[in-house]
């Protein structure tokens, strides 16, 4: 694993820095283009690029499968929640203007906020399960045999 | 009610009904997951859908004299907003769709055991509720792009539902595969209706887009609109010439899917192919006269002779119900194409008749491939005798599914036939019953192999698990309750149809 020096160092100091982009679509969605999505598929691209860089297995131990699964989950449990939290509120289903009846229009942000928070953890999950899922493939051929 | 309103009135819990009924279930999946317990999953998918059929059932009950629910997703008024509405129809297919789900589960607790593999029995379940979800709110919805958007759940669910046959055979994969490509092509051709659709009328809320297409008449982006969603959704149904994924999905899938889908997914597409033919578009359109008169007519009793002539010489169980399921779709779409009150009527209850027995046959089929290991005709000698509670229930199905009088198959047929004479299309009414006469050569044939030929000698067959044979007997003894009591059944059906008769004049806000 001494090959592709240049790779690795970049890698390495570009993984921080795409994160925190994708934080920054996630929560500034509202205010400019982005969102849950964008921000999600952001956010599993730094994944990504750290497997295909380092191997399988290194991402795998940043990531463990079993918890890029929850997260696919809990995602829609964070949505689907936020929903039903508004509905205990005494509103209708999604109705964010249950999280602040004076100002209806804070209440939207809120709920805005909570639900494109939810997209984003399952997006990354879906996006990380895909690349593991065929990344988990056995390889037709050997590296060495190219 | 807007959010602003200062005279709010909290909901109760009675006015979220219409969307608890998707919400429930569509929480539970994603819970499953989280959790990811075995035993755990079996419960929790359990208490939703159980909790899906006691919703359904309210909301049956109230909608039952012909008004409806409407229900304002995130305090959006439709038609900019997403809106539930609940009439009859939705409720009465609701109620189908939620109780097979919450039959089948228990049956599944078991043959799930025995047919997939233990590390998949989680999402299993999560899928089973995901598919359950996208089947209840494709029929719960009142908006137009809802309903794709609730077929991809559900039809992405089940193409790996039937895939996770593989472990007892490969074909499944294939079988599933199958699936998926007709199943988009079909999704696809909906969502390119669905967009003509909103190009030429602005608007995706089910009610007003009636109203809109009556008022701009019939054009040609409205006509390519209808053609399209109707070949999109009679792929999902099955529609005669488009069936062919139908067979290979239904033979290959673990039994308890086949039950499942076998009760519940075509006839969600045919409520949509309801749905979009008499509340969005009306029967006035010539165009959708001569679909009605010159295309599903003869499909159907093309489906009708030939599903059924193509059952008889199969040599699995499973795929010759398989095949009779098309044969029955047949008759469903004959009903449409009737056209009048007693026509539809006839499909309504067909659905839910028709899906009572092909779930308990299916059933039956399931719990002889627990000990079989195969639906071959020949691995299943003489079990019909090892396996008496069983057998009985698939005998008291199998006379259902003929049609013979005393079970829930005969007052469909009957219907239908009434409709045929009320037209004075006293030639269909005749190819109804010689068509019947199919049904009884092979289900004679599945009564032949479990009850006349001689078990093997070593046979150890006995009775499914009580878990297994309750639900079994439930639905056998449903289509024969169903033949004597029909207040519940044809009730809710002829008020569905008197609705979906009035057309866009009862959808109005």
């Amino acid at each position: 694993m001494h090959h592709h020096l240049i790779l690795r160092v970049v890698t390495k100091m570009l993984v921080g820095a795409i994160i925190l982009f994708a934080f920054y679509v996630q929560f500034h969605g509202d205010f400019s283009p982005g969102g849950g999505f964008q921000a999600g598929v952001i956010m599993a691209v730094a994944f990504i690029l750290y497997g295909i860089v380092f191997g399988l297995n290194k991402a795998e131990q940043v990531f463990p499968s079993w918890l890029v699964h929850k997260l696919v989950a809990l995602g829609v449990l964070i949505y689907a929640g936020t929903g039903v939290a508004s509905m205990l509120l005494g509103y209708n289903y999604l109705d964010y203007g249950a999280f602040n009846p004076q100002h209806p229009s804070h209440g939207q942000h809120w709920g805005i906020l909570a639900v494109e928070l939810g997209v984003g953890v399952t997006v990354t999950g879906v996006m990380v399960a895909i690349y593991y899922a065929f990344a988990n493939r056995p390889p037709p051929m050997k590296d060495e045999d190219w | 009610m807007s959010a602003a309103d200062p005279h709010y009135v909290a909901k109760t819990f009675m006015d979220h009904l219409p969307i608890l009924q998707v919400v429930i279930p569509l929480i539970s999946a994603p819970l499953i997951i989280f959790i990811g317990n075995r035993k755990l999953a079996w419960i929790i998918a359990m208490i939703a859908s159980a909790a899906a059929f006691v919703i359904a059932c309210l909301m049956l009950a109230q909608v039952k004299d012909g008004s409806f629910i409407s229900y304002h997703i995130g305090g959006w008024a439709p038609p900019l907003g997403i809106e539930y509405r609940i009439d009859a129809l939705s409720a009465f297919v609701l109620m189908l769709i939620s109780g097979i789900a919450t039959i089948v589960l228990p049956y599944a607790y078991t043959s799930v055991k025995s047919e997939i593999p233990k590390r998949l029995h989680t999402l299993f379940y999560a899928l089973f509720l995901l598919c359950l979800t996208g089947l209840l709110g494709m029929v719960a919805t009142g908006d137009a792009f809802n309903v794709f958007v609730f077929l991809e759940i559900s039809s992405l669910s089940t193409y790996v539902l039937v895939a996770m046959g593989a472990g007892k055979d490969t074909r499944a994969l294939t079988a599933a595969y199958d699936y998926l490509i007709m199943g988009t092509i079909g999704a696809t051709f909906f969502v390119i209706g669905l967009g003509l659709l909103y190009m030429t009328t602005g608007t995706l809320n089910i009610a007003d887009l009636a109203d809109r297409i009556a008022n701009q008449g019939a054009n040609r982006t409205v006509q390519a609109a209808f053609t399209f969603i109707v070949v999109g959704m009679g792929l999902k149904a099955a529609m005669y010439p488009l069936h062919h994924w139908l067979p290979n999905a239904y033979t290959y899938a673990p039994s308890a899917v086949t039950t499942f889908l076998g009760a519940t997914a075509t006839k969600a597409a045919i409520y949509v192919l309801l749905r979009f033919m008499f509340s969005v578009f009306s029967p006035g359109f010539h165009f959708e006269d001569w679909t009605l008169y010159l295309i599903f007519i003869p499909f159907s009793l093309l489906a009708m002779f030939a599903a059924s002539f193509v059952a008889v010489f199969q040599t699995n169980l499973k795929r010759m119900l398989a095949f009779s399921s098309i044969a029955q779709i047949g008759y469903m779409l004959l009903g449409i194409a009737m056209l009048n009150a007693t026509g539809l009527s006839a499909s309504i209850v067909h659905l839910v008749n028709h899906g009572m027995t092909k779930a308990a046959l299916f059933m039956g089929v399931g719990a002889m491939v627990l000990y079989s290991g195969s639906a071959f005709f020949d691995n299943l000698n003489g079990l019909g005798r090892k396996m008496p509670f069983t057998g009985a229930a698939m005998v008291a199905a199998g006379l259902s599914l003929i049609g013979v009088p005393g079970t829930a198959g005969f007052i469909s047929k009957w219907v239908l036939v009434q409709a045929a004479f009320e037209n004075g299309w006293w030639i269909i009414a005749i190819a109804i019953m010689l068509s019947s006469l199919l049904a009884v050569i092979y289900v004679w044939r599945m009564f032949e192999v479990l009850y006349l030929t001689a078990p093997a000698e070593d046979c150890t067959a006995t009775d499914p698990p009580l878990p297994m044979l309750i639900p079994m007997l439930i639905l056998a003894f449903a289509c024969i309750w169903f033949g004597f009591d029909t207040e519940l059944t044809l009730g809710s059906a002829r008020v569905a149809a008197e609705g979906l008769l009035a057309g866009s004049a009862g959808m109005a806000h």
